[in-house]
């Protein structure tokens, strides 16, 4: 009886097999294996260094205008600063995410972009001097939120803050750390994408496999945790008051500049939904990406909702004043309703995407429930 | 013919191995979980521990968390040895039970297994021969009561056999889920991982083939003609599923385990090779030909053990009590023998409001869980209550005033979209836990059904 059971159970899974060896054949039913290292090649080639060099052109013109505002502010210099600021502030919000390898040691976005900024301590390290910037307690005294203060926020009009670096008592001091911030950020700058072009790349490229430190499941990891903390957070929710008793219009990004705000969500969000589709920079082909790994894995599905998803959150972004913080001010519900849609795509890249993926995170026993 | 069965006497090595062997893997598990760092990790680290249903006072002791480690280890290895036995298999039962209710969050089927295995062992007298317990009195039994090792045989039988029920349902037959999703993560694997395991028939087949495995191993395994092939069978599938999966120790205690359904020629020789590796010279101690429970004994064992087995019979079948899908609610869900059956990952955010104000703020959940935790929460109702209730109570302490926590939850089950999970309006911090059902539970509303056991 048993004898006989297990023959025909041999014979069904042989038969099986063989069906769909024929299956193979049809062009329609093959399953050609997804890879992942052209996967990663591709976002590596076409995505994360190209932000990185864009970015660091831009992060040296702003060094360059600040260290000409410094040595000779006036009006046109200070303009040209600002302009740089903006231009680099921008293209940050297309590097911030790739917390991977060199970033990722160094800590470089905390370097970069920690805002509330603690004006207290920026200016406590302008008139005693002898700061750290490499200090963890400095994190949030430098970088672009500090020049957000120091181009916008230090005196109520242009002239006033022209006269902090020029004929001001303290003057020498404000230029030394607006110019000791720049050489900061340009030297982090500098090292991660160095580092990227020498050698990371091919780590980066070749460490293809399942395992919790794999490069391919950190840079998923890493992006659902940019789009969760860094955007959704950071720049909407916390400001909000989706955390906290009570909104906090002071802790939107580029507090003191006022009214780029929306403009730098709206710029990550690109980022993200650009990294998301494989999208090349500065251009229109796309490549492998976590939307064709999903479309691999048969789930177009989860794609067209996260591409609805994000199209959503920028309808409700598109909504809001420049002015974010005015935002919370006015008329906080329409945040809100921002966060809410922002909310909703992180389910769908948390649960739906890692889900498909399978993507290997803790390193515990499991026997699946 | 009850009564003649319990007379019955066989060979006590199969036990006697069995005993060995278990303790040696106990011992094994509990160096690799502190080794892996798992003890900081796992009951050290995290401030917040999730406790099942009545022992919410079984805690981690801060760093004499260790010390539960060492006596489970050390009674695992007095277990191997044989040295005062039964008080070392309770210590065992005990210590290891304790660490398994210090924190749901690490249920695991095979942990349960071992609890429930170890207490059954209390109750055999597996320390009858080759043993210090022996050595000591100077006396072995060379025969058991027969029922003892049939005990074993059927837990195990059991185990796999349910294993094998819960299989059947329509997700693992006829959509290969979560093979399907599962396997293709496997491309990094020599050899198979880029061909074999993305091919949708190779899930299917070992959907199938893991099913029907699991429900005729037993079988295989009591017949002895077949037990050659079983135990091959055994042998290749925990091995595989070691290769597939991380499931740590359980495929090898599985392996050595079953070898309890082989007659006592080969058990003989596994003493002796346990002899010759450690050099451990056979003495002549007095042979009592049979092992005998007093009377009394007999009485009060047996009817602990029908009850057990009673239990271990009925308990994978309270989900009936039950309305809504299993696997969804996963009420009933536990001590079933359900491995592996589901991919299922939820996302949950919980609100704390003020009831007058109407002020709410969100929850981060970082701030109070690790990752695992967090995972493990984010899925499993009973979690998401203990969880309300933690946050519920800490914010009162932190000054707040009537305090409501909603949480806003999305699970996607078995490859399927996500969808709420939770209903969002229902204020946890006034719901109970209990046995009944939690109505707070969204209804499963997905077009693909679960049809089966």
């Amino acid at each position: 009886m048993i004898k006989k059971f297990l023959s025909i159970v041999f014979l069904l899974v042989l038969i099986n097999a063989c069906s769909s060896n024929d299956g193979v054949e049809d062009p329609i039913s093959l399953v050609d294996d997804f890879d992942r290292g052209s996967m990663l090649t591709n976002l590596s080639d076409n995505i994360i260094i190209p932000s990185y060099e864009d970015f660091a052109v831009k992060m040296t013109l702003m060094k360059d205008a600040g260290q000409t505002f410094t040595a000779s502010p006036n009006q046109n210099s200070l303009e040209q600063f600002r302009a740089s600021w903006l231009d680099a502030y921008k293209s940050w919000q297309r590097v911030e995410m790739f917390n991977i390898g060199k970033a990722e040691e160094l800590q470089y976005s905390y370097y970069m972009n920690v805002y509330p900024l603690t004006i207290s301590d920026v200016e406590n390290n302008i008139v005693n001097g002898g700061y750290d910037l490499n200090s963890v307690n400095n994190q949030d005294a430098q970088g672009f939120p500090a020049l957000d203060y120091l181009l916008y926020g230090i005196a109520d009009n242009d002239s006033a803050l022209i006269a902090m670096y020029s004929t001001g008592s303290d003057a020498s001091k404000y230029s030394n750390y607006v110019n000791a911030i720049l050489n900061q950020m340009d030297r982090l700058t500098q090292e991660v994408l160095t580092d990227w072009k020498n050698s990371y790349k091919n780590t980066f490229i070749n460490s293809k496999s399942n395992t919790a430190t794999s490069s391919l499941n950190k840079l998923v990891n890493d992006f659902i945790f940019y789009y969760e903390k860094g955007l959704r957070a950071n720049k909407i929710g916390i400001p909000a008051g989706i955390f906290s008793s009570s909104p906090l219009p002071n802790k939107v990004e580029a507090f003191y500049r006022k009214d780029i705000s929306k403009e730098l969500v709206l710029d990550a969000l690109q980022a993200v939904e650009d990294f998301f589709n494989g999208k090349h920079f500065n251009g229109n082909s796309t490549g492998e990406s976590f939307k064709s790994y999903l479309l691999y894995l048969d789930r177009n599905d989860i794609y067209v909702s996260t591409r609805d998803q994000f199209n959503a959150a920028r309808l409700e972004i598109n909504n809001l004043s420049n002015n974010l913080s005015d935002q919370v001010i006015t008329d906080n519900s329409k945040m809100t309703r921002a966060y809410d849609e922002l909310q909703k795509a992180v389910v769908l890249l948390k649960v739906d995407m890692l889900q498909a993926f399978s993507i290997n995170i803790d390193y515990v026993d499991a026997d699946g429930d | 013919m009850i009564k003649n069965y319990f007379n019955k006497h066989i060979d006590a090595k199969p036990l006697v191995v069995f005993r060995v062997l278990f303790g040696v893997m106990m011992f094994v598990s509990m160096i690799r979980f502190w080794a892996n760092g798992w003890i900081d990790k796992l009951y050290i680290k995290p401030s917040f521990f999730f406790s099942y249903y009545g022992f919410d006072w079984v805690k981690p002791v801060g760093d004499y968390t260790y010390l539960i480690f060492i006596v489970c280890a050390l009674a695992s290895l007095f277990v191997a040895i044989g040295y005062k036995y039964r008080v070392a298999i309770i210590l065992f039962f005990l210590s290891f039970t304790y660490i398994e209710l210090m924190d749901k969050t690490t249920y695991l089927n095979h942990y349960y297994f071992v609890s429930v295995l170890s207490f059954l062992l209390i109750f055999l007298p597996a320390n009858a021969q080759f043993s210090v317990d022996a050595f000591l009195h100077k006396k072995e039994y060379n025969r058991i009561p027969r029922w003892t090792i049939d005990s074993i045989k059927l837990l195990l039988a059991i185990v796999y056999f349910y294993a094998g029920l819960t299989k059947l349902n329509s997700d693992w037959l006829f959509r290969a889920m979560p093979l399907k999703i599962w396997l293709p993560s496997k491309y990094d694997l020599p050899i198979i991982g880029n061909n074999l395991m993305q091919q949708e028939w190779v899930h299917f087949a070992m959907s199938w083939g893991g099913a029907l495995y699991d429900l005729i191993i037993p079988f295989l395994l009591i017949i002895r003609k077949t037990r050659p092939i079983a135990f091959f069978l055994v042998l290749f599938f925990h091995v595989f599923t070691r290769v597939l999966f991380p499931i740590g120790m359980f495929p090898y205690i599985m392996i050595v385990s079953s070898l309890i359904f082989f007659d006592a020629n080969i058990h003989k020789k596994i003493i002796y090779y346990i002899r010759k590796i450690t050099r451990i010279k056979p003495i002549k101690l007095l042979q009592v030909k049979e092992y005998n429970f007093s009377n009394f004994n007999t009485k009060i064992i047996s009817s602990i053990v029908l009850v057990f087995f009673i239990i271990q019979l009925l308990l994978p079948w309270r989900y009936f009590l039950y309305p809504g899908e299993l696997f969804w609610t996963e009420e009933g869900y536990r001590y079933s023998w359900r491995v592996m059956l589901m991919e299922k990952a939820g996302y949950a955010n919980f609100k704390i409001v003020d009831k007058k104000s109407g002020k709410f703020f969100y929850v981060n959940n970082d701030d109070f869980l690790t990752s695992y935790q967090e995972k493990q929460m984010s899925f499993q109702p009973d979690f998401i209550l203990e969880y309300a209730h933690f946050l519920g109570d800490h914010f009162s302490s932190q000054g707040h005033k009537n305090i409501q926590v909603f949480v806003e939850s999305y699970v996607a089950l078995n490859g399927r979209m996500s969808m709420p999970y939770i209903n969002p309006k229902v204020d946890l911090y006034q719901e109970k836990e209990s046995f009944y059902h939690k109505n707070w539970i969204l209804p499963f509303e997905s077009d693909i059904k679960i049809k089966g056991l």
